[in-house]
């Protein structure tokens, strides 16, 4: 390459060459919605077999994306009420709970300094559309206490662009911490009962002593409470991937 | 110490007037309290009229938004919100900021004038 000042080009060096191993299988991402896995019981199995069937039927017309608790998501619901027919709400998924066609997941916001939730159904027909607009996990599974946190943790922009996002193999894991509001909380978030690492707690070295004191180790190793779900979660992937390749 | 947030509206409870009316907004030492719900059973809902106490004035409101979480689909807001209102359903206020349920819309007929000064719909 020769330059017009006539200086000698700056050296560069040659790309580094990628190297794509055909032979070593990417392990795709398996994700298996929660509420696909039956809860533990003595119901007929023959009752989840149906609403599974029912659930795919669902997915099939209108596609409902892989989200985890942590991710922002605009939704748009039909609504007799609104004008334009269609209401559509922004907001962080806090809680995904519910098995089967009863699942729900609840949408937080803060408009106009008003903190709102809406609680949707997954499969309910008036959602039209769900789009994920930011793919974050966080470090708990149950974002109840924004609700104490400061507003700020939980406003979050109703005209944001939905980030694209390729199909890696993992979802960032955003380890924010979030100061809370003075307490009184609606729930003793310090307690281990929840176990939650996502809170910068700045109450002195007392009180979480004290917390502690409603500390159960035993739970974990409780036999009776036992529930292993990785058998069920295979067999159910199978089937669900099976019916929806038709 | 003092009770926390009452999920649905009933008579003492503490609500938050969310309209840009002059009483509502002027401070007091004392906060509006409801003392009566127009309603069979003495709890009110969204879109329930309630007897507030303000400023040591009667006046009546309607409830925009409450703590207690309802129906799936509808909102659920952080307080209990509520507008001030006069006894032939007119408004106080001339402008509401806070979000406000679509539900609202179903009884047309007699929360229009409020819907119109309405700004944001959730």
């Amino acid at each position: 390459r020769s330059s017009s000042d006539g200086e000698p080009a700056k050296f560069k060096p040659p790309p580094k060459p990628v190297i794509i191993d055909k032979q070593k299988q990417t392990v795709e991402r398996r994700f298996l919605s929660p509420e696909f896995i039956p809860p533990r019981g003595r119901t007929n199995p023959l009752k989840f077999y149906i609403e599974r069937k029912d659930m795919i039927q669902r997915r099939k017309v209108f596609n409902i994306p892989e989200f985890y608790v942590g991710h922002i998501l605009a939704v748009t619901a039909a609504d007799p009420y609104a004008n334009g027919k269609a209401s559509r709400f922004v907001g962080i998924c806090i809680q995904r709970g519910g098995k089967g066609l009863g699942a729900t997941f609840v949408l937080r916001n803060v408009i106009e300094d008003q903190g709102v939730e809406i609680c949707y159904e997954l499969y309910s027909p008036r959602i039209q559309e769900i789009q994920v607009l930011k793919l974050e996990k966080r470090l708990d599974d149950n974002l109840m206490y924004l609700r104490d946190a400061l507003p700020e943790y939980s406003t979050f922009d109703v005209n944001m662009k939905p980030e694209s996002h390729l199909d890696q193999e993992e979802i960032p894991v955003n380890k924010l911490q979030v100061r809370m509001k003075p307490k009184p909380w609606s729930k003793r978030w310090e307690r281990p009962k929840y176990n939650i690492k996502g809170i910068k707690f700045e109450l002195p070295e007392e009180k979480m002593k004290e917390a502690q004191k409603w500390n159960k180790p035993w739970l974990e190793f409780d036999m009776l409470r036992e529930y292993d779900t990785s058998k069920i979660e295979e067999k159910i992937w199978k089937e669900v991937n099976e019916e929806l390749k038709k | 110490s003092v009770t926390g947030v009452c999920r649905a509206i009933q008579k003492l409870t503490r609500v938050r007037v969310v309209d840009n009316s002059a009483l509502g907004n002027t401070p007091y030492h004392r906060p509006p309290k409801c003392i009566h719900v127009y309603n069979k059973t003495g709890v009110g809902k969204v879109g329930d009229t309630i007897l507030l106490a303000i400023k040591g004035e009667k006046k009546k409101a309607l409830i925009v938004g409450q703590k207690m979480p309802g129906p799936p689909m509808t909102p659920r807001f952080d307080s209990n919100n509520v507008v001030l209102i006069e006894d032939n359903g007119n408004p106080a206020g001339t402008r509401i900021k806070t979000p406000i349920p679509y539900i609202l819309r179903r009884r047309e007929g007699e929360f229009s004038k409020v819907l119109a000064i309405a700004r944001n719909f959730v």
